[in-house]
């Protein structure tokens, strides 16, 4: 929470309506993104009750589950749902375009386009993950056996689920969070995770403001919650009778008329508590169309990309399911990975978004100055060879009281360093530093065309580096050091093996711990009961 | 009995049965828990030089390049070593303090330091070498270190020593996850976390005795800090006291003259604060309750003019070290605060002549010694207790850097600010609870506070 | 406590449990919340006369599986929940229990007969009676429900834990049982943080009652058991949670309810919040009297009210309607330099309300924050602007 979001907050709370943080969109909107409304039954472990999916606005899909307690049920839900959503997740596989080689030079190719899944909230996110972690284990065969479908959408899931961790990353969206970066509202970011109440300020109905707008948005009966968890009224007045005269209406021979009754009133008392929430959805993945995207929403697409080629063609090879939690050296390559998506992506979003570079002004870690004087050819002799050191004056108002010595970077010229050699703190607001330039102007003595900013020019300086960091190196799970548990067991190791060395040939710092390393994924939980 | 014992013997007890289990333990690892100041590198530069007798060479872990010059420092002035390596990112250039030691070569890789007996270079660095195995390793400052560092530089040891202070703040990722809360192997947990968590029978020693805090400050910081082991000072209650050579009255320099920004503090109230601080080891400056930004400015200014007027005030520290006095200079003194524009803020306000007092936040306080610290409370002025604000660590960093006295500058208000904290919110499953809790340790410390008040005119 | 009696007015007082005691934590800054509940004042009730109702209904699924899953444990002489404790080693391998169970003989015993049986209970166990079993045959006891009371804040209040385990060795434990699950090892934070309070209630209630007995309450464990089901089954699982933590922000608070008798005597003699319920159940006071006298007793919202307070609804459109900024969230205040009105910031920032002394500094911040905020509006929809090279070019992003 940065200052200028929280002005934004306060400035929203008196017009009654959310206001802008942010100039461009930051996330990646996926043409056809497959919008998916999980609901839970109360009381169970993510016990699935119905969902609406589907990527088109016109025609979604209404799975039920009748009798939400019932497995044989449950996991036919699964299977629904899997013939539709990994269809959907294969699809981006066939159209590939070539891409930059890895660490060890290899050549790699990745998809062109990817598949994009778009839930309301932070809770439907955690129905995904948890939806993976039940099925993905399950077997084709055997005493529980499911359709062979259900496990592959169970790793599709787990693995949208966890790119999702990653800072930047758009592969599963939640709207009430893609909102809430760009827009802030008048009420608490708590309040923010209610998507009806979140739209409402954004867009709050005629003749009504954000908070009153919002404040009808939370009661269920106006709008129903945007999912998983029910309304519990609606638990207790519609859905429990409708479950329970389905269940009256079952005959062993299936199919009657009263059957048909029964779970078509079933289907229709469900469809009401998803369809606003649908449409919701759709006015929300609009706004964000609407935004312009930021010049670097294309490169970290382009990771998604990568990551879910990687992954789709893991799927191919082993299928082995991701494990239950991560091993020791998977746990802290992980983390390793997420600090320097968060870190690329801080700096990408102040490059790319003068309001969010303006929260870095404010604390003094960039400045806007106007080029006084430019020394365009200066010649540095005083190393052994004669360098390209042009230096500018620039002039600046912000609070920021650059140090000598200290490195700039200007979004604008981003493979420049510019390095304070002489800085002079007026007694008035404004700062004057000498900055000298080097790198980004060509090899000559003289600097191209344009690479060196001209007096008169306004610009931006920040000191946050949107640079590449090389990825760190860990030991191999099978090293794992005695400070840390060890290696793990060996039968784990034996069934991750090909993994293993699949990840250590490749030796680049593409998701390679999303591979099962230090767990026996098969056996005890495919007999998990779950009802 | 370590009752009877002096605190130099029970300290030497601890060292013994440490360099005992080196060299005669079949342990992979020993622990050692070091209260502040409790000759944390005095252990590790004596290990290092029994090891290089011995003829084992080791490395050295430490988190800092900062850290690792110092250790650097100290290992050459023991004489112990034949070469002493120092294992460095490209870009270094060695500090006066390495470069005036002939026996100290600086390489960027482990083969550049061949024939070393102490190879010391820190947690980042260790970890880009791909190979080798040392018999031991020594690791410094374990508990700021965090497990998935140790990860990294783990197989180039076979044996190690691990030493820390278990009151320092802990480490921490910039990226919030839950993923991995439960492990054992967990990689936000600290270095130390993860080593006792996998090797609980691993023998742990802890140094008994504090020889930088003061008889004053031992009690309060032990119990606040240290409930269930507690530690002792090297000292008795008479060994340190600083005296005022200047008059209360006498003390308008002329650049006192010149701050006006200061001049609206009560000097009254300032010179009873300092005088309270120089006789019994603490004082509380508790300004009018009041939410502020971070950047108080009545609190920044507090914190400016309580170290000019101790200046001003001529104040002498003598102590076992210095029984004849040693005037307490500004590079003696440290304003500690815990956020960085406070510090800057404080900064902005002291004189030319107090410039040299080190400002600094909690993070890069740890591990230095002062006479003197005056510590901005990281409580005061605010609306809300947050986690960051409530870490034991940055408290205990705070109230644990000073030798002779510590003056706390707070605005009235903190104790109803705690109780009015909302308790914990989440908890976690199969996490070992670590103690004391920061919202405990805060009570604790603002009860022995009280004691030391002094209201701000 | 004439004065809360007065306050309740003649509504039967709203029974103070584990969670009402365990939400003093939740928000313990807020008078409003400390006196109507000291005062034993049925919130809900009070919420949704006034037209703001509380949404903390239950689902009846939920109702059913918690209730199936806690039948479930304490079958057959509580086998299943025997077999977690031993696991966790907190009995012996072996080891047989018995189900005691302590909840209500019939509609008629009175919570004070049920008192008695509990406390005599413990007295017969701590004193190693016979009616227990010779020592080293000794079954581990599972109270199921017994009847515990405290004193907090001058009232008794009556508690009723799920089980408390009195091992073979006379070590007691209490067992909270909860139908979240716990999946990989991890449940949701917030629902174990609930429970723990909850649970360390309890823990000084035992305590509390072991004491009273005449023993030695260091007999009762500070960690308790915590049973969920694993996974997405229905098997349980148990984890010990160490309240120590909890118990010492208990205590602390327990400690601070004398200032709630300071609160009441504060109050208007003629505060009341009886809402004139009449025979036929129907509340009659006017909405806007009650209204009136919430508005007596200082409020401290905090957006974390609405997952725990009943009046929650009530308490944040009226710090909406005083401009508090408390309503955007505590992080937000922070960030606006702890200054209590929207108004106020906004006069800051803007440059049309000059600052007070202590407001200089976050004013200087504010106005900054503004003007930084609109300049790159204003420049970014502006095209000469951006021709100038700020805004959205001088950032690279024509590019
Ligand atoms: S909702 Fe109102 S009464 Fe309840 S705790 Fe919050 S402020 Fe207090």
């Amino acid at each position: 929470m940065s200052t200028l979001v929280a002005l934004a907050r306060a400035l929203a709370f008196v017009q009654g309506v959310a206001q802008p943080i942010t100039m461009v969109r930051h996330i990646h909107c996926a043409e056809r993104p497959m919008v998916f409304i999980p609901l839970a039954l109360a009381g169970e472990a993510n016990a699935p009750l119905a969902a609406m999916v589907g990527d088109d606005p016109d025609r979604p899909r209404l799975l039920v589950v009748p009798q939400p307690r019932n497995r044989d049920l449950r996991f036919a839900f699964a299977a629904e749902l899997a013939s539709i959503l990994v269809p959907h997740f294969e699809r981006f596989q066939t159209v590939t375009e070539v891409a930059a080689p890895d660490r060890t030079g290899q050549a790699r190719w990745r998809s062109t386009d990817a598949p994009q899944v778009v839930v309301a909230n932070p809770a439907a996110a955690g129905f995904v993950r948890l939806f993976g972690r039940s099925t993905r284990f399950r077997r084709a065969d055997g005493p529980y056996a499911v359709d062979a479908r259900v496990p592959v959408l169970g790793q599709w899931l787990t693995f949208f689920a966890e790119r999702a961790e990653y800072p930047g990353s758009s592969l599963l969206v939640t709207l009430t969070d893609a909102l809430a970066m760009h827009w802030a509202t008048g009420q608490s970011a708590l309040e923010d995770t209610h998507l009806p109440a979140l739209l409402a300020w954004i867009e709050p109905p005629e003749g009504r403001d954000g908070a009153t707008a919002a404040m009808l948005a939370e009661d269920p009966g106006i709008w129903p919650p945007a999912g998983p968890a029910t309304d519990p009224d609606f638990d207790n007045r519609v859905l429990a009778p409708a479950i329970e005269a389905y269940a009256a209406a079952t005959t062993p021979d299936a199919g009657t008329l009263a059957e048909c009754q029964a779970s078509g009133a079933l289907r229709d008392a469900v469809a009401s508590q998803l369809e606003p929430t649908w449409r919701l959805m759709w006015r929300a993945i609009a706004l964000l169309r609407a935004l312009p995207p930021g010049v670097r929403v294309a490169d970290r697409w382009a990771a998604d990309r990568d990551a879910y080629t990687e992954f789709a063609a893991r799927l191919e090879g082993s299928g082995l399911p991701q494990p239950r939690r991560d091993g020791a050296v998977a746990a802290a390559r992980r983390l390793h990975r997420l600090e320097r998506a968060l870190a690329a992506f801080t700096v990408q979003r102040a490059y790319d978004d003068p309001l969010i570079m303006a929260e870095y002004r404010l604390t003094g870690e960039a400045f806007v100055a106007t080029v006084l004087e430019a020394d365009r050819l200066r010649i540095d002799t005083s190393g052994r060879r004669r360098t390209l050191r042009p230096r500018v004056t620039v002039t600046t108002t912000d609070p920021a009281k650059p140090e000598v010595g200290s490195t700039w970077i200007s979004p604008a010229r981003p493979a420049q360093r510019a390095r304070a050699v002489e800085v002079v703190v007026a007694r008035g607001a404004e700062t004057t530093v000498v900055l000298e330039l080097s790198g980004g102007m060509g090899r000559a003595l003289t600097p191209l065309p344009g690479s060196v900013p001209d007096a008169g020019e306004r610009l931006c300086y920040t000191s946050l580096a949107d640079q590449y960091v090389p990825p760190g190196d860990f030991p191999a799970p099978e090293e794992t050091p005695w400070t840390h548990g060890g290696p793990p067991a060996p039968a784990s190791l034996d069934a991750v093996e090909g993994q293993a060395a699949v990840a250590s040939r490749r030796g680049d710092d593409l998701p390679r711990d999303d591979l099962p390393r230090d767990d026996l994924p098969r056996d005890d939980p495919a007999g998990e009961e779950w009802s | 009995m370590t009752g009877t014992a002096s605190p130099a013997e029970a300290a030497d007890r601890v060292v013994g049965a440490v360099l005992s289990g080196l060299q005669h333990g079949s342990d992979q690892g020993i622990v050692v828990d070091s209260p502040p100041g409790a000759g944390k590198s005095t252990l590790v530069v004596r290990v290092a030089g029994e090891l290089a007798a011995a003829g084992e060479p080791a490395i050295l872990i430490a988190q800092t390049n900062e850290q690792v010059d110092d250790l650097i420092n100290r290992l050459a002035a023991t004489g112990a070593h034949r070469q002493i390596g120092r294992l460095s990112a490209v870009d270094y250039v060695p500090s006066p303090r390495v470069a005036q030691h002939q026996v100290v070569t600086v390489g960027t890789r482990v083969r550049d330091l061949d024939g070393s007996t102490v190879i010391v270079g820190t947690a980042a660095k260790w970890a880009t070498v791909p190979e080798g195995t040392w018999p031991w390793a020594i690791v410094d400052e374990g508990y700021q270190m965090r497990s998935d560092a140790l990860l990294r530089v783990a197989n180039r040891f076979q044996r190690a020593l691990f030493v820390g202070d278990p009151g320092q703040l802990d480490p921490f990722s910039t990226v919030e996850s839950e993923r991995w809360v439960g492990l054992t192997w967990d990689p936000m947990q600290s270095a130390m976390a993860v080593v006792l968590r996998h090797n609980p029978g691993l023998p742990l020693h802890r140094l008994p005795v504090s020889w930088r805090l003061p008889a004053s400050a031992v009690p309060a910081v032990a119990r606040a800090f240290y409930p269930f082991t507690g530690f002792r000072s090297g000292t008795g209650s008479t060994a340190r006291r600083i005296a005022l050579e200047a008059q209360r009255s006498a003390a308008r320099s002329a650049h006192d003259m010149a701050r006006s920004a200061l001049d609206n503090v009560a000097r009254s109230a300032l010179d009873d604060a300092v005088e309270l601080a120089a006789s019994r080891g603490w004082a509380l400056y508790e300004l009018p309750a009041r939410h502020t930004v971070r950047t108080d400015p009545e609190a920044i200014a507090a914190c400016a003019a309580l170290a000019t007027r101790l200046l001003d005030r001529r104040a002498v520290a003598y102590s076992e070290s210095a029984p004849s006095g040693r005037p307490v200079s500004p590079d003696r003194i440290a304003i500690g605060v815990a956020h960085r524009d406070q510090a800057a803020a404080i900064r902005a306000l002291l004189p030319p002549s107090a410039a040299a007092v080190t400002v600094d936040t909690a993070n890069r306080l740890q591990g230095r010694e002062y006479d003197v610290t005056i510590v901005l409370h990281p409580l005061s002025g605010r609306r809300d207790a947050t986690a960051f604000h409530l870490e034991t660590g940055r408290l205990c960093v705070l109230a644990s850097r000073h030798r002779h006295a510590c003056i706390v500058v707070a605005r009235a208000g903190i104790q109803e600010l705690l109780d009015a904290h909302p308790g914990n919110t989440a908890v976690h499953l199969n996490v070992p609870v670590t103690f004391p809790d920061g919202w405990e340790a805060n009570h604790a410390m603002l009860a022995h506070l009280e004691r030391y008040r002094v209201i701000a005119g | 406590m004439q004065s809360a009696s007065r306050i309740r007015g003649s509504a039967r007082p709203c029974a103070q449990n584990a969670r009402t005691i365990a939400a003093l934590t939740s928000n313990p800054g807020c008078d409003r919340r400390a006196v109507l509940d000291t005062a034993g004042v049925d919130k809900q009730r009070l919420a949704d006369h006034i037209g703001y109702p509380a949404r903390f209904g239950q689902s009846q699924f939920a109702i059913v599986r918690g209730n199936a899953f806690e039948a479930q444990l304490k079958a057959d002489q509580c086998a299943a929940l025997l077999r977690l404790l031993i696991e966790q080693k907190i009995v012996p391998p072996g080891q047989h229990a018995r189900h005691v169970d302590c909840s209500a003989v019939g509609q008629t015993e009175s919570q004070d007969d049920r008192l008695a049986r509990t406390a005599g209970l413990l007295g017969e166990v701590f004193k190693g009676g016979d009616s227990w079993g010779v020592p080293g045959q000794r079954p581990a006891l599972l109270l199921d429900h017994p009847l515990l009371a405290m004193t907090i804040a001058g009232r008794t209040v009556y508690l009723e834990p799920d089980l408390i385990l009195i091992g073979p060795d006379a070590r007691v434990h209490v067992v909270e049982v909860k139908s979240f699950a716990v999946i990989d090892g991890q449940a949701a934070p917030s629902k174990v943080a609930a429970a723990a309070i909850q649970a360390a209630v309890y823990v000084m209630a035992t305590c509390a009652a072991v004491t009273e007995a005449g023993f030695d309450a260091g007999a009762v464990a500070d960690e308790i058991v915590l049973v969920c089901p694993r996974d997405f089954a229905n098997q349980p699982t148990a984890t010990l949670i160490d309240v120590r933590k909890q118990l010492a922000v208990l205590r602390r608070q327990f400690a601070r309810m004398a200032r709630i008798e300071m609160l009441l005597a504060a109050l208007p003699d003629d505060l009341t919040f009886d809402l004139s319920i009449d025979e036929s159940g129907v509340a009659r006071r006017p909405p806007v009297e009650v209204v009136a006298a919430l508005e007596c007793v200082p409020a401290r919202y905090i957006p974390e009210c609405l997952a725990v307070c009943e009046l929650a609804g009530f308490c944040r459109s009226r710090s909406r309607a005083r401009g508090q900024t408390a309503v955007l969230g505590r992080d937000v205040c922070e960030r606006l330099g702890g200054i209590e009105e929207v108004e106020t910031v906004l006069g800051l920032a803007s440059g049309t309300l000059s600052p007070s002394p202590d407001q200089t500094e976050t004013a200087a911040v504010l106005r900054l924050a503004e003007q930084l905020r609109s300049q790159s509006l204003v420049l970014a929809g502006d095209p000469t602007a951006a021709s100038s090279g700020l805004g959205l070019s001088a950032l690279g992003l024509s590019a």
